[in-house]
């Protein structure tokens, strides 16, 4: 029910986004979505794609530091409201979210709401036990061809 | 003699810059004598020198005329080091009536002592040093020198005194207050490092005062290397006669050597501190004029005698006589060192102690280099270290927390902040052989 999240370190100057998304653009990866964490000095590139394995060989082979993290995906309706929803539930539960991004699909009116817990399986436990629709990794890439 | 130049400044005489202008003969007289009094007292009272006499099969008496300073053996910050904290004192601690500090090189200060005679021959040089760069009673001197630990406070504070000026003991730092006290004082002369004063010059000028305008004539500067090119705006901002002077905590501090009205080189107060130059690689000694590395032998010091004392400063002896009179030896001014130590703000920081502090923080070393800048005239120190997979998160909050831990271990280590940086892996240049560590972008 996890997802695979690659992080890169990058330093907070001109033209340094490029660099890695070029190297896996090079080898044919698609990025399904990505998350930019900034400080004034430095910024913290988080990474979804489906062939993770792949990738991570080719960033570390380029010189990247790649960190791997498992993240929960879960899917709400693309209207407002969709994400408080969720967000309720955890807070009900007392869990605390390192961070969050969310994205849209470019099929239905589905929204993908990707959360960073320290510990995410009582998380993942939590949200299904509210009724909400955790995404696993295959359902996830099915809706990219 | 031209006494005229002896005090330019204020034409007057003061009987403490007497020896600054002893015939020949008779310097190398008391030199000699001086010599052969340090180096028993030291084989007497110091095991480590005396083990190191008998090592070369050597005692006293080998020392007959000042030639024979080149059979003794030499001395290393790293024995200072290695004996911390007293074990190179010469004198009992009844005898001892002061301790000052430095950085060293593992985060261990290097600890010096001063009898009662030793701090009264510091106030002497001082005061022949603040003579020289012109300074007299009625002077009033604002001592901007840090007190404490660091020699350079209570070192200049004594010898003005000794000298007759009226001191300021404003200490280092607290900008506002300085320009306060050089406004309101009549401050006459100010002493500090080089880069503390072109940043005061340039926070007064921000607050609407010009020192150009204030009575203040002179600026002792020393503790850190300065160029010519910053001597000449300092005194044409400043409107100073900015003068240098040298010194080191491990031979008394302050008061080794200072400038005179001609600013052609330093005169060593060579009846207390005897100069050689020797070759940093085989250690020969080298004749006046050629350059090489200083080392002093303090010859009337008593709580800690310096034997042959390495300084690692580059430089030569200047022996052609000088306009002022003195007929003591100058030398050049001191722009490198053999070996990496920084001088920064005043403090000493070796690249291994950073690299320590590193170590100590991530368990293993990172690539990391040390870049130096001058800004405004404050030197700054920016430690940037490749980030690796050990320390790498994906979380802000982790990282921020690394780099944190890693100023704080240098700071602790060193006594200094830094500027620290996080930056990506393999971007800090590799170079073969030696790594270039340190990046001195100060244009010094």
């Amino acid at each position: 029910m996890k997802l695979q999240q690659l992080s890169l370190f990058l330093e907070n100057r001109p033209g340094r986004l490029g660099a890695p998304l070029e190297a896996i653009a090079a080898e044919g990866i698609n990025l399904m979505t990505l998350s930019l964490a900034d400080t004034a000095q430095f910024g913290i590139l988080r990474l979804i794609v489906r062939e993770w394995e792949r990738a991570k060989q080719v960033l570390e082979h380029a010189g990247w530091v790649v960190n791997l993290t498992e993240v929960v995906a879960v899917d709400v309706p693309d209207r407002p409201g969709g994400l408080a929803e969720v967000l309720r539930v955890l807070e009900s539960a007392g869990l605390n979210i390192e961070y969050m991004y969310a994205f849209s699909l470019r099929r239905g009116d589905k929204a993908i709401l990707i959360f960073r817990f320290e510990d995410p399986d009582p998380a993942i436990d939590v949200l299904k036990t509210a009724g909400l629709h955790v995404v696993d990794a295959e359902e996830l890439f099915s809706h990219f061809p | 003699m031209q006494t005229e130049l002896w005090n330019d400044a204020a034409g007057g005489f003061h009987p403490v810059s007497a020896p600054d202008f002893l015939p020949e003969a008779r310097l190398q007289e008391v030199q000699l004598r001086r010599l052969r009094a340090v180096v028993g007292r030291a084989y007497a009272h110091v095991p480590l020198f005396r083990q190191r006499m008998d090592d070369l099969g050597l005692t006293p008496d080998a020392i007959g005329s000042l030639a024979d300073i080149a059979k003794l053996p030499f001395t290393v910050k790293t024995d200072l080091r290695d004996t911390y904290p007293f074990g190179l004192f010469a004198s009992p601690m009844g005898d001892v009536v002061r301790l000052h500090a430095s950085s060293g090189t593992t985060g261990k200060p290097i600890v010096v002592a001063y009898t009662r005679e030793d701090v009264d021959v510091w106030a002497e040089v001082m005061a022949r040093t603040f003579a020289a760069c012109g300074l007299h009673r009625g002077d009033i001197l604002q001592n901007a020198f840090g007190y404490g630990l660091f020699t350079g406070g209570l070192g200049a504070h004594y010898g003005a005194e000794a000298l007759g000026a009226t001191v300021i003991p404003v200490s280092g730092g607290n900008t506002e207050r300085q320009i306060m006290v050089l406004k309101d004082f009549g401050v006459s002369a100010l002493c500090c490092t080089p880069s503390y004063f072109v940043h005061l010059i340039e926070r007064a000028r921000e607050v609407g005062v010009d020192l150009r305008e204030l009575p203040l004539r002179v600026g002792v500067f020393g503790a850190e290397p300065w160029s010519d090119a910053m001597r000449a705006h300092i005194e044409a901002e400043a409107g100073v006669k900015a003068y240098d002077i040298y010194g080191l905590s491990e031979i008394i501090g302050p008061g080794v050597a200072s400038e005179c009205a001609a600013q052609e080189g330093l005169h060593v107060f060579e009846d207390h501190f005897y100069p050689e130059i020797i070759d940093p690689e085989t250690c020969r000694p080298l004749p006046d004029g050629t350059e090489g590395e200083l080392v002093l032998t303090t010859l009337s010091k008593k709580a800690m005698p310096m034997i042959r004392y390495r300084t690692r400063d580059i430089t030569r002896i200047i022996s052609e006589p000088c306009a002022c009179g003195r007929s003591l030896r100058r030398i050049r001014r001191i722009g490198r060192r053999s070996d990496d130590m920084i001088i920064i703000r005043g403090v000493n920081v070796f690249p291994s102690q950073i690299e320590a502090a590193l170590l100590e923080v991530e368990g293993t070393l990172p690539h990391y280099q040390i870049i130096l800048t001058r800004e405004r005239g404050l030197d700054q120190i920016a430690v940037e270290v490749e980030v690796t997979a050990e320390v790498f998160s994906d979380k802000i909050r982790a990282l921020e927390a690394v780099r944190a831990r890693l100023a704080q271990a240098i700071e602790h280590i060193c006594g200094i902040r830094v500027d620290l940086r996080l930056v990506e892996p393999r971007t800090i240049a590799r170079s073969e052989g030696k790594a270039r560590r340190v990046i001195d972008q100060r244009n010094i």
